[in-house]
């Protein structure tokens, strides 16, 4: 089992790497001049040559890429003219705005889309399986009627009008909750949640749907399955049939598209952020795209990159832990 | 999951536990049939009737899953799977229920238990199980009699239980379900008490394996033991050796024999193979079509069948023990002989060798096998599941590359050749697979099916491709105005009729037949083997015949090999092979093949059991 985990995890490190080559490659085809771009607008052709080299971008792309590689495993110092910057270890270079290095401003944002990122995940399983569930169970009941319209609506609509929606009705209309503004969980728990309320509901309403009938479709297939006849036929109740039998079988599929899609939304919820006004890395990533703050995209995707890889390995070894003819193939 | 358990179960439980079921001592050795007065039989069933609406075929267990009937494309009208059956089992007393698929034999099975109940099937009349009005009965009572007084074991193992929990944890919850106040432990004890009366060796570890580390014979076992674990008074066994091997099969036989003079529960055994019937149950009711045709004594209904239906079944199971009749595959080579073609040597591996798994795993499934295929002849390839028949068969039409050995095809080296270098032998070697079903592309219509192997040989006159196809499958048997139906449409015998028309479709000089008719019952397995002699005798093919089942090998072969592990262990003609089998394993397959005939059978049983 663990040398099954751990090939996995090679297996990630390696796309990781070849990651690192892709993204490199943005600084190279991205239009303008980086130099002139981290000096800023009213920079002399002097000074943007200062930058230049100061970024060593005139050194030859390879040297380039060996000590933004260096810069990840070991760190590296940046000389700035009268000061030397040191970036610590998984350095991703300086932001081109303030200099502060790139994995600061990262890790300073991620609390924000970790937390609406698990959060929501929370709640669009609670009602993606949910539902899913009971519309393989209890096909055509109200409830399941209800949750399935909820579902595939909140899908349907783009996040900025569910979320507009949610924002007039619950904070300016009935006023019951506050307009969402990040209070840290080390801070205040209760307020964490309170203010993280509506983006989560927003979040969990985009994805639920998917979630739903992906559960249908899987707990159907596993109810056709001859093991779920043999416990009948054995007077187990259908509760136990379901939820012992049934949903075990039907829910590595789940696992899996949970994985994916939290590691996407570790790489931050753009839309949800903005609209909501949380500082998160999606937010981070919007306003570094605007102008052209490329080694703050780089970071980005390369954590975005990581999350994904990261989330996969762990769905795998769950899936492993679950089924135990996985782990031999 | 006790805490929430409604009042009235719990309430219930005293009756539950009355205290002949309650006995720690039931399963022990030596114990008498139960003693309290029996007034009712253990099961009657009257003018029981079951129809499926919409075509939907029978219960899911059915046979070879052929659906409803021999028919192609049927309406969506109701099928009637059983119709008016009436029959009593008494206690103790062992009944088996044959027929082929369709027969409505599974349905029977399953109405024991009131399976049908939610599942849309329209069921009428009347079905007493241990006491209880099945049909009548609430779903807390049906849930007691389920598992508790009457157990059911179904003909696939490894389907039948829950990859994801172990074997022991599974037995222990439905232990658990029928003696709420156990506590864990005990009832995992007690799973491990039921492996261990199976015969699972080391159960207390084993308990704790998955279904998949166990072999089909040990799920079985395993299944069997998830019956006995509440100690039923009737057991149901719908199939249960038939995806086992005759070794295995008669292993678990021997075991419900056992079980059954232990405990003294009664019996119900579904089944297709009469064999299966004769050493196992007292009395024998034949179906058809949903209906009863003949019931009575085992001895009576297979020694001196009176139904003409009952003879028909019988006159078409092969025998393993006795000549062969007019319907088999050999007896070609003479009439090729006669055509002068000579005695030349078709196929010839020599040493082949396959081995599967990386470097860590490797396992070798055939291991230096040499086979000579003639013109014109038949060879049978008989070995268990696991022996390396099919891999062996494979390799034969270079579906699979060998690891080492040579393969000579008409004394060409084929055995290494590249893809392209291939494709002038592809239409001469064809495969015949072993499950119509998943070997025919659903989304195909059967014609289309046919002319893929044409098209593939560089044939693009689609009128003449057409008028092949037709011509193909009229001549195994089937209507070519069939040609733009689909798979779904035909029964199982038909569908292999497809696989066989789309070997043929290129011409083929050698056919390797992977277990051409295991899916099938035994009067459309009849007609298949029929019809692959007819076409050897008129095409002159070679033919492979891989199977299982010794007696179907020994009606078409003129040579048989014995696979084991990988190895050819015996080979020889048909004739030498069966009569005077000189390698242990033979022996032992042919003592394992069920007899028609029960005083044989409980003779061989008998002998079994002091070797």
């Amino acid at each position: 089992m663990t040398g099954y985990a751990l090939r996995r995890l090679g297996g990630g490190l390696l796309v990781l790497f070849l990651l690192t080559v892709a993204v490199y490659a943005l600084f190279y085809v991205a239009p303008g001049d980086p130099a002139k771009l981290a000096c800023g607008p009213r920079c002399n052709p002097g000074q943007i040559q200062q930058v230049r080299e100061r970024l060593e971008l005139d050194a030859p792309v390879l040297t380039q890429y060996l000590h933004f590689l260096q810069g990840l495993v070991a760190g590296r110092d940046f000389s700035s003219g009268t000061a030397v910057l040191h970036c610590d270890a998984p350095c991703l270079g300086l932001s081109y705005q303030n200099s502060s290095p790139v994995t600061e401003l990262l890790a300073d944002r991620l609390p924000v889309t970790a937390s609406l990122a698990l959060g929501s995940m929370v709640l669009w399983l609670l009602l993606g399986v949910g539902t899913g569930l009971l519309s393989a169970l209890r096909r055509g009941g109200t409830t399941e009627r209800v949750l399935t319209g909820l579902t595939l609506a909140g899908t349907a609509t783009p996040v900025f009008i569910t979320g507009l929606l949610l924002l007039m009705v619950f904070c300016a209309y009935l006023q019951w909750l506050p307009f969402p503004s990040y209070v840290p969980l080390s801070e205040d728990p209760e307020q964490w949640a309170w203010n993280l309320l509506l983006p989560w509901t927003a979040l969990a309403l985009l994805e639920s749907a998917k979630y739903a009938r992906l559960t249908r479709s899987s707990t159907l297939e596993t109810l056709a399955e001859d093991h779920i006849r043999t416990f009948r036929a054995y007077g187990v109740r259908e509760r136990s049939v379901v939820t012992r039998h049934a949903l075990r079988g039907a829910l590595p599929p789940v696992i899996a598209l949970t994985a994916l899609d939290l590691g996407t939304m570790f790489g931050g919820a753009m839309l949800t952020e903005e609209l909501f006004g949380l500082p998160g890395i999606g937010q981070l990533l919007v306003h570094s795209v605007r102008v052209v703050d490329l080694p703050v995209v780089v970071g980005v995707v390369l954590g975005t990159g990581a999350a994904v890889i990261v989330a996969n390995v762990v769905a795998d070894v769950l899936h492993a832990l679950a089924d135990r003819r996985v782990a031999l193939t | 999951m006790t805490s929430e358990e409604p009042a009235g179960t719990t309430g219930a439980a005293p009756d539950l536990l009355k205290p002949d079921l309650l006995k720690p001592d039931l399963l022990k050795p030596g114990r008498s049939v139960p003693g309290r007065p029996q007034p009712d039989p253990l099961v009657e069933v009257r003018d029981l009737s079951v129809a499926f609406p919409g075509g939907a075929g029978a219960f899911p267990a059915d046979g070879g899953g052929a659906g409803g009937g021999d028919a192609g494309g049927e309406g969506p009208a109701a099928v009637q799977a059983v119709d008016r059956l009436s029959f009593s089992l008494a206690a103790g007393r062992a009944l088996g229920i044959v027929g082929e698929s369709g027969s409505g034999k599974s349905t029977v099975a399953a109405a024991l238990l009131d399976l049908h109940r939610g599942t849309g099937a329209q069921v009428s009349g009347t079905v007493r199980v241990a006491g209880t009005d099945v049909r009548a009965a609430d779903e807390r009572e049906l849930r007691r009699l389920r598992g508790g007084r009457a157990a059911m074991v179904f003909q696939d193992p490894l389907s039948s239980l829950d990859p994801y929990y172990a074997i022991g944890d599974q037995i222990a919850e439905v232990y658990r379900v029928h003696r709420p106040d156990v506590s864990r432990r005990a009832a995992r004890a007690r799973a491990v008490e039921v492996l261990e009366r199976v015969g699972i060796a080391d159960a207390p570890r084993r308990a704790r394996s998955r279904p998949h580390e166990f072999s089909g014979g040990m799920r079985q076992r395993a299944l069997l033991a998830m019956a006995l674990a509440c100690e039923p008074r009737l057991l149901i066994a719908d199939e249960p050796t038939t995806a086992l091997d005759v070794t295995v099969q008669a292993q678990i036989l021997d075991l419900l024999h056992g079980l059954r003079a232990e405990t003294g529960m009664g019996l119900l055994l579904v089944t297709h193979d009469l064999g299966v019937v004769a050493g196992s149950v007292d009395e024998v009711l034949v179906m058809r079509g949903g209906r009863a045709v003949e019931h009575g004594p085992v001895g009576e209904v297979l020694l001196a069948p009176r139904a003409p239906y009952t003879k028909e079944l019988l006159a078409a199971v092969p025998r393993v023990d006795a000549q062969p009749d007019g319907r088999a595959l050999r007896g070609t080579r003479a009439g090729r002989d006669g055509d002068g073609s000579g005695d030349g040597v078709l196929l010839e591996a020599v040493g082949l060798r396959r081995e599967f798994g990386g470097r860590r795993h490797r396992t070798t499934a055939v291991d230096e096998v040499s086979l000579t295929v003639r013109e014109g002849e038949t060879v049978g390839l008989v070995g268990e599941s696991g022996s390396g028949k099919t891999t062996l068969g494979r390799m034969l039409v270079r579906l699979l590359d060998p690891t080492a050995g040579t393969l000579r095809y008409r004394g060409r080296d084929i055995g290494t050749l590249g893809d392209r270098q291939l494709r002038p032998f592809r239409s001469e070697l064809q495969m015949v697979f072993q499950d119509p079903v998943s070997s025919l592309n659903p989304r195909r219509s059967i014609g289309e099916s046919v002319a893929d192997p044409l098209r593939a040989a560089g044939d693009r006159d689609d009128a003449r491709v057409l008028r092949r196809v037709c011509e193909l499958l009229e001549r195994v048997g089937l209507d070519p105005a069939w040609y733009h139906r689909y798979p779904h449409e035909f029964s199982g015998g038909q569908r292999q009729r497809v696989g066989i028309a789309r070997a043929l479709a290129p011409g083929p000089r050698l056919l390797v037949c992977d277990e051409p008719v295991s899916a099938l019952d035994v009067t459309t397995q009849a007609q298949v083997v029929g019809l692959l002699g007819e076409l050897q005798r008129e095409l002159g093919l070679a033919l492979v015949f891989i199977a299982h089942d010794l007696a179907v090998v020994r009606a078409v072969s003129d040579r048989v090999a014995v696979m084991r592990g990988g190895r050819i262990v015996e080979e020889g003609s048909t004739e030498e092979v069966y009569e005077r089998p000189r390698h242990p394993y033979t022996k032992g397959l042919l003592a394992a093949v069920p007899v028609l005939d029960p005083e044989v059978s409980a003779g061989r049983r008998a002998l079994r059991a002091v070797a």
